[in-house]
């Protein structure tokens, strides 16, 4: 059994004789954030689950979905995820301008992709079939504009850190706020596929 | 599982910086490894795990549409899979085994939550919505 | 309402003066009573200068034990509110019988029960248990702080914004009248037009964030922050606990912010999530909610567990009983507790198979649970026991809880839970699982630790009289209730027409009014410990002779809490760092890194409360406004970089020769 017990303390000793080194619990304490931020979908998921079928004699996935869109959008996420990768990667060469400019393409998928749901959106309320026309409409909007609201505010938190990588440039604390907007990221590009899956993919099949 | 705390402890030479408790300390900690090579496997492999699926309901390849569902969502899995290892850099070493026992931990939530609400609410709806005499008879 | 302008409603949306129950002579008295004691305690301050004390020491601070303190603090506040309530209930039901209807009526009724519930589960129990955390993690572990002291530090004031709403709603408009969880469709647009849910749903979501925060925050510091040689199995059983609650606390309160966002999208958007039509199902709000409720009286009552192993070990002089199977038991009670929440609506109208998992994996959970009753007896089987006020706490937990324990398994029989289920028997159940286990559990835990916090011990008789009322009210008030609810008597009636269950009610009330006595002893217990502190000063640090590292520090802890980090080789740390006779260092200080405190805790917490009390009214200029703020100041303190400063070595040592000064004191 192995501790962090520094090489100048023996076996006996009562105290530290030097400043008790704790390790950084930022990129841990983000991640447990997005494991209950993951339970959260889940409910959605679950509510999606339960409700999904429930028409109330209103428009169902078939009549709604238009696959094409969606995959255009899926593409969208999957290349904001890849150019953020970009991003990181530049920023291990230490190389600001790039890491700028990569940020700000992924920003750019990312707004396309909450753009194109959001015109989605639209076309489905002017058609008649908005949140309040049956649960599975109420569901579905729910779950999907959750999704887009978190993209959304990862727009928002990644525009903030291009403004403070810009003033300070990388600094231990800015990589690792880049680093937790990068699991955030990512971590949203995954309950996309389960969106497409479940709802798009699923629902015209059933 | 002492293990959470031994690793990634650096050099000891910039003993100053260690002091700091709070907010900033040594480069690295708990921050993944990134390479082009990881990030473009990932990025291919996913690719192709969204078309297929895709194409296959959107082209109507497959007959059954249930065999089509048990299809997609195995890529759903895979692809999944696959962003956590390229995408979220994650293995059982990164913060000493602890984000990887938060995920195994939450994954058996989730799945508790899905089917647990799942079941039981399909469970009630086939006891308590209307039926005929008929269907009271053969209940589950 | 009807005559008001749309330039007014655009301004005030719902609000008018209506909404101010003047006429209601009740809430009129309580408003002046309020008014008063809150005006003068504010006059207080004021005269005496102690405004920006407070501001700089207590509500920017980002010091672990003061937020602890303050959590307690507003606990005990809220504890005064939840109880008045009771006592207004308990009242009621023992006058309202045949012709007399008591002196509430029904549309108050309803409110006070259900505010009864939310405060004492919300913004009681849950501050309790996250104030104790704070005071006491920490210090067992051996760390300056917590993982995230600013965190921490908005988290409080999420929890202070959540029960301030609760409190408005008092005086302002009104409170749910749904019962403590807002089942719809009664809770729904439709069956609750008013202000009531809102009132609920707001307090509940903003004070949900403080608490998935401080979760969050404690299982970082848990992990990352224990002392050298602190293996997960050395660690203090209180720190298992709090690490089982806390992981708890992450995994369920998501899901309470889901469903109270589904029910708010209905009540605001008109979606059909719950509704009885167009396909919604309300039961799935039930089913959704309870997800959340099961764990969430784990995450009350596990802490308080880990109270009472501390507790029993020190006073009985012994190291614990079986601790590895207290850790084992602590963990498996934490997954669990997710495997068993459909036991709350067997009547729901599952099929046998449903319900008899749930049945089962119920009455599984009672295992570990009792496996920990058999340590603490263990523990004090040839012990020494040393009856002091956070043993007899202990002592009538033992006794209490496990007799709430077997009622709780007999409902976890479906066929008897179909006969007892929505009656008084069930609320006895839980009034004895929950104050005699997580109440109990506070006061011991206040008893046992308040010399740590405050620097001067409480004083024992008004303690043991504060004990001994609550001991007996409780059996008083609850006694009755699980008679009644064999008879079939159901909860939440206001009034009643059978003349031979009056005497029952009437019991219970004497039982609340018991109940009564023991909170105010507890009130002296505080005033009278706090006029002789003098004579209470504990100087040595370790009154109780205690064994986890809490006790190697001074009372009150220096700001650092420990001058040198301890190294720890055992489980009981402390108890073998005595044992092997550890000399306290007096020289050789080194500089100390510490947070800063920042007052954006409070000024973010503030703006949540804005937006929530203008999203409860349908301002929306103001909610939008306010949500803005609150974005755009968050965005800025992660810009703010003034965040940490160091003790210096020359100020650290004359806190520590102050305390040799002590010690030698106490000594000689």
């Amino acid at each position: 059994m192995s501790n962090h017990i520094t090489p100048a303390v023996n076996d006996q000793a009562f105290y530290l004789t030097e400043e008790h080194h704790v390790e950084n619990g930022t990129m841990l304490g983000f991640w447990i954030y997005l494991m209950s931020d993951c339970l959260i979908f889940a409910c959605l998921f679950a509510m999606f689950g339960v409700l999904g079928g429930n028409y109330a004699a209103g428009p169902g996935p078939k009549d709604l979905f238009d696959l094409d869109l969606v995959a255009v959008n899926t593409t969208m996420l999957l290349l904001s995820s890849i150019t953020y990768g970009f991003a990181m990667l530049e920023m291990a060469r230490n190389r600001k301008g790039a890491t700028l400019a990569w940020l700000a393409i992924t920003g750019c998928f990312g707004l396309a992709f909450v753009g194109i749901e959001l015109t989605e959106f639209h076309h489905m309320i002017a058609e008649g079939a908005g949140p309040q026309r049956s649960a599975f409409l109420s569901s579905f909007f729910t779950l999907v504009g959750t999704h887009g609201l978190h993209v959304s505010f990862g727009i928002l938190w990644l525009i903030t850190l291009m403004v403070q990588l810009t003033q300070r440039g990388f600094t231990v604390e800015m990589r690792r706020r880049l680093n937790c907007l990068s699991l955030f990221w990512h971590f949203l590009d995954l309950i996309w596929i389960g969106v497409f899956t479940f709802v798009y993919l699923m629902g015209v099949l059933r | 599982m002492s293990a959470a705390s031994d690793t990634h402890h650096d050099d000891h030479d910039h003993a100053v910086d260690h002091r700091i408790v709070h907010g900033h300390d040594d480069h690295g900690e708990g921050m993944p490894h990134v390479t082009f090579k990881g990030y473009m496997t990932g990025f291919i492999l996913s690719v192709i795990l969204t078309a297929i699926p895709f194409w296959l309901v959107m082209g109507r390849v497959l007959p059954s549409a249930k065999v089509t569902i048990f299809i997609v969502l195995a890529f759903a899995v895979v692809q999944m899979l696959v962003h956590m290892v390229y995408f979220l850099h994650l293995d059982t070493r990164s913060e000493g085994g602890w984000n990887m026992l938060a995920l195994i931990f939450t994954l058996v939530l989730v799945v508790i939550t899905l089917s647990g609400s799942l079941w039981v609410m399909y469970h009630m709806n086939v006891n308590m919505m209307p039926m005929t005499a008929q269907d009271m008879r053969n209940m589950p | 309402m009807h005559d008001q302008t749309p330039l007014m409603h655009t301004l005030f949306g719902r609000l008018t003066w209506d909404a101010v129950p003047l006429h209601e002579p009740i809430l009129l008295w309580t408003f002046v009573v309020v008014a008063l004691v809150g005006g003068s305690l504010l006059a207080a301050i004021t005269y005496h200068g102690k405004w920006g004390y407070l501001w700089r020491e207590w509500f920017t601070s980002v010091d672990h034990k003061k937020i602890g303190i303050m959590y307690i603090v507003l606990a005990v506040v809220m504890l005064l509110r939840g109880f008045a309530d009771a006592l207004m209930m308990r009242l009621q039901q023992a006058m309202a019988f045949g012709d007399s209807m008591g002196y509430l009526p029904p549309h108050h009724y309803d409110q006070i029960f259900t505010a009864h519930g939310v405060i004492m589960i919300f913004f009681v129990a849950m501050p309790l248990v996250v104030g104790l955390m704070n005071v006491v993690v920490p210090l067992q572990i051996g760390a300056r702080d917590v993982a995230f002291p600013f965190l921490n530090n908005f988290s409080f004031w999420m929890t202070v914004a959540g029960a301030v709403l609760v409190m408005m709603s008092l005086f302002v408009g009104e409170f749910a009248r749904t019962g403590w969880l807002a089942y719809p469709p009664l809770s729904g647009p439709a069956y609750s037009p008013d202000v009531g849910v809102d009132y609920y749903i707001w307090s509940l979501q903003i004070a949900g964030v403080g608490t998935l925060l401080s979760g969050v925050n404690f299982i970082v510091t848990i992990v990352k922050m224990r002392a050298p040689g602190m293996t997960l199995m050395k660690m203090p059983v209180f720190t298992w606990t709090a690490l089982c609650t806390n992981v708890l606390i992450v995994a369920a309160f998501p899901v309470l912010t889901a469903v109270l966002a589904l029910l708010s999208m209905d009540r605001y958007v008109g979606t059909n999530f719950f509704s009885n039509d167009f396909g919604g199902n309300a039961m799935m709000y039930v089913n959704l909610i309870w997800i959340w409720g099961h764990p969430e009286v784990y995450i009350l009552i596990l802490p308080v567990f880990g109270v009472f192993s501390e507790v029993v070990s020190t006073f009985c002089g012994k190291r614990l009983f079986g601790y590895t199977s207290m850790v084992y038991a602590t963990v498996v009670i934490t997954i669990l507790s997710y495997l068993v929440w459909l036991h709350h609506f067997f009547t729901m109208g599952s099929g046998a198979s449903v319900n008899s998992f749930f049945g089962i994996t119920t009455m599984i959970i009672s295992i570990p649970t009792g496996a920990k009753m058999f340590n603490w007896l263990f523990t004090m089987y040839r012990g020494r026991i040393r009856f002091e006020v956070p043993m007899l706490w202990t002592m009538g937990f033992m006794f209490t809880f496990v007799i709430g324990g077997m009622t709780g398994v007999l409902l976890a029989v479906p066929p008897a839970d179909f006969v007892l289920h929505n009656s008084l028997f069930l609320i006895a159940h839980f009034h004895n699982v929950i104050i005699g286990g997580v109440l109990f559990g506070a006061f011991a835990a206040i008893n046992f630790w308040f010399p740590k916090a405050m620097g001067f011990r409480l004083e024992p008789f008004w303690g043991k009289v504060s004990f001994w009322f609550w001991l007996s009210g409780f059996w008083f008030a609850f006694t009755p209730l699980y008679i009644l609810g064999l008879m079939g008597v159901t909860r939440r009636l206001s009034h009643f027409d059978d003349p031979s269950l009056q005497i029952w009610f009437q019991i219970a009330a004497f039982g609340a009014f018991l109940v009564l006595l023991g909170i105010l002893a507890f009130l002296m217990q505080l005033f009278v410990s706090f006029r002789n502190r003098d004579q209470l000063r504990d100087t040595t640090g370790d009154p109780w002779n205690g064994r986890t590292l809490e006790w190697s520090t001074s009372s009150p802890a220096p700001a650092y809490n420990f001058a040198f980090t301890p190294v720890v080789h055992d489980q009981d740390a402390w108890a073998d760092m005595k044992q092997r006779g550890y000399t306290r260092p007096t020289q050789g200080y080194l500089p100390i890194h510490m947070p800063k405190n920042t007052p954006a805790g409070i000024v973010l917490a503030g703006f949540a409360m804005t937006c929530g009390f203008a999203l409860i009214w349908q301002i929306w200029w103001l909610a939008i406004a306010a949500f803005v703020s609150m974005v755009a100041s968050a965005i800025i303190h992660t810009f703010n970089r003034d965040r940490d400063f160091y003790i210096q070595p020359d100020e650290v040592a004359q806190v520590e020769a102050e305390r040799t000064r002590l010690l030698a004191q106490a000594q000689g």
